[in-house]
């Protein structure tokens, strides 16, 4: 048996009836990474020493009968999620060599509930891209074919949980980055509710749209990651103080009387590729067969969230980004006497050609005289898509539709066209934009054998409904088990 | 064009970022086509709809003032890329 290949709860079994040990798990992940890294080019970091001493640590927590559901479980962690003394680089030459001084709240978390963290994986520079390859760092490749993006922003944790790099992964997700990588590579990935899961020590992209997900093997998975996460954090004051519910009890309950919504506008979406199409029908039908009930919605202002998503994430951004200066952390350009220019090579040299045109984008839609023609009208548009939500969620618990409008595309193919990049996150990025949930789960593969994956999305704080289908639809189905080659 | 090299240049000054002639040329195009797209926001009928910031209903979050724990001088300084005497140093600001 290769350990490797375990899910989180299945590894947990093995570790709670002493049939495995953590050290072993942990260097089995570890030979894996060594192993089939060089060809995904998941992990920017691999913290094996450190990694190797938290399993030991497990293992005597274990022994001591001290166990949680992570303990003991080797994780990879988007490198945009700060780690006490772990190189945290945002895929940016401008923090290449930052060393955070304190932990993310869900880090935090994490080590307590006694999980091991094997490394900080890659990603499009400060989140921005939907294929990995605007990384500063290096490309990640999908482990399904290597000649195709594993989607992004977090790439690098879809490529490490589908090439079994490690047991499951975090994420963040501003307007589709766990879902679409997640459809992308052939796993579970989830945004959650806004506010749901703490901020503090996520390096701040768009503020208002950031979330962490976990990003997993199989959607029980993702229930247990999630509940590890979740809760409320002083530091974060946009953090939502409510109870956090077992999401695992919600693996439990069957589909009768659970409404599913379709949305009406997403069929006539230019683009939508034939076999996604077909993927996620069948996919509504299995899931209508479990005893769901199918209602048509409408979410008349479908077409403008693109448009009104790429004016207010990089007006977030070129604000978020303003503190990139070269004077407390990162990279500083020496050979300037003078601060202003101190400032402008720090900042040319330091960010990658799509953080500067979102940067400008942002400085732009925010400037004087643009600011209510930009900013303002956008912000109006996402009241009215949030309205829409609320109108829908009156009929239905969930929403179905594709992730994206089409399987992974080859390396290369998007880079020199920002727009057309753009217009694949149209799916996704409403959830971002109402603060709602959503997730990806595998519904199918290309003829190429690419995968392909449902999108299910819930009222806030629904998670445990999304949960619910997600499973469901698990169970009867068989793509969850399905690996790459490598 | 929807956006005038000189615009990409000024609005990038206003960023604290250097652009190459390349660089301004393509910005420019690419930039262009993206507000030509976020256009479309003009089409919605928005009059007397409030807008949003934040998508979840939070207002007013208060805490207690008080001394907390917080980072010790010598790990905020950790990543200075340059420090002196437990302070950030910086290029001269006033000549």
């Amino acid at each position: 048996m290769n350990l490797y290949a375990l899910t989180i709860h299945e590894a947990h079994n093995l570790l709670k009836n002493r049939e495995i040990s953590s050290q072993e798990l942990t260097k089995s992940v570890l030979d894996r990474v060594e192993s089939v890294e060089p060809r995904v080019g998941a992990y920017i970091t691999v913290a094996a020493e450190t990694a190797m001493a938290q399993a030991e640590k497990a293992d005597k927590a274990i022994a001591a009968g001290n166990i949680t559901p992570l303990t003991g479980i080797p994780l990879a962690i988007k490198d945009l999620i700060c780690t006490e003394g772990l190189r945290t680089t945002c895929a940016s030459k401008i923090l290449e060599n930052f060393v955070p001084p304190y932990d993310a709240f869900v880090i935090k978390k994490l080590k307590k509930a006694g999980a091991v963290i094997v490394g900080k994986v890659n990603m499009d520079e400060f989140a921005m891209g939907s294929s990995t390859e605007y990384s500063g760092i290096k490309p990640t490749h999908n482990p399904w074919d290597l000649a195709y993006i594993p989607g992004g922003s977090s790439g690098g944790s879809a490529a490490a949980v589908a090439a079994d790099m490690c047991l499951g992964a975090l994420g963040s997700d501003t307007g589709g980055s766990i879902r679409q990588p997640a459809s992308h590579s052939g796993v579970v990935g989830m945004k959650p509710t806004y506010g749901r899961v703490s901020r503090f020590g996520l390096v701040a992209f768009a503020s208002s749209l950031d979330q962490i997900g976990p990003m997993t093997k199989d959607v029980t998975d993702c229930a247990v990651l999630l509940k590890a996460i979740s809760g409320h954090d002083a530091g974060d004051s946009t953090s939502v103080p409510r109870d956090v519910p077992d999401y695992t009890t919600f693996l439990e309950e069957g589909l009768k009387g659970i409404k599913v919504g379709i949305p009406k506008e997403y069929d006539s979406l230019a683009g939508l590729d034939v076999e996604v199409a077909e993927a996620v029908k069948n996919a509504v039908k299995t899931i209508e067969g479990l005893g769901a009930e199918c209602v048509e919605v409408s979410l008349p202002h479908t077409e403008y969230a693109v448009a009104a998503y790429y004016v207010i994430a990089p007006s977030e951004a070129s604000s978020n980004l303003a503190r990139y200066d070269g004077v407390k952390y990162g990279l500083r350009d020496k050979g300037k006497n003078d601060l202003i220019e101190m400032y402008r090579s720090t900042r040319s040299t330091g960010f990658g050609p799509e953080v500067k045109r979102r940067i400008i984008i942002g400085t732009y839609c925010l400037s004087s005289g643009y600011y209510d023609a930009y900013y303002r009208k956008a912000s109006q548009v996402r009241t009215l898509i949030i309205e829409d939500f609320k109108r829908a969620f009156e009929t239905c618990d969930v929403l179905l539709s594709p992730v994206a409008p089409t399987p992974a595309f080859k390396t290369g193919e998007r880079t020199e066209d920002p727009l057309k990049m753009y217009l694949s996150d149209i799916f996704t990025l409403s959830a971002n934009l109402a603060g709602i949930p959503g997730m990806s789960v595998p519904c199918g593969f290309s003829s190429q054998g690419l995968p392909i994956g449902l999108q299910i999305v819930g009222e806030h704080f629904n998670e445990g409904k999304m949960i619910k289908v997600a499973y469901n639809f698990e169970q009867a189905t068989d793509f969850h088990k399905k690996k790459p080659v490598l | 064009m929807k956006i005038t090299k000189e615009e990409v240049v000024h609005v990038a000054d206003l960023a604290r970022l250097d652009l190459d002639e390349e660089s301004i040329d393509k910005f420019a195009g690419q930039i262009g086509n993206i507000l030509e797209y976020v256009d479309m926001l003009n089409r919605v009928d928005t009059e007397g709809v409030s807008p949003t910031s934040h998508a979840i209903f939070l207002t007013n979050v208060f805490r207690e003032d008080r001394i907390k724990e917080h980072l010790d001088r010598s790990k905020a300084l950790a990543n200075a890329p340059e420090k002196e005497d437990g302070n950030f140093v910086v290029p001269k600001v006033i000549g």
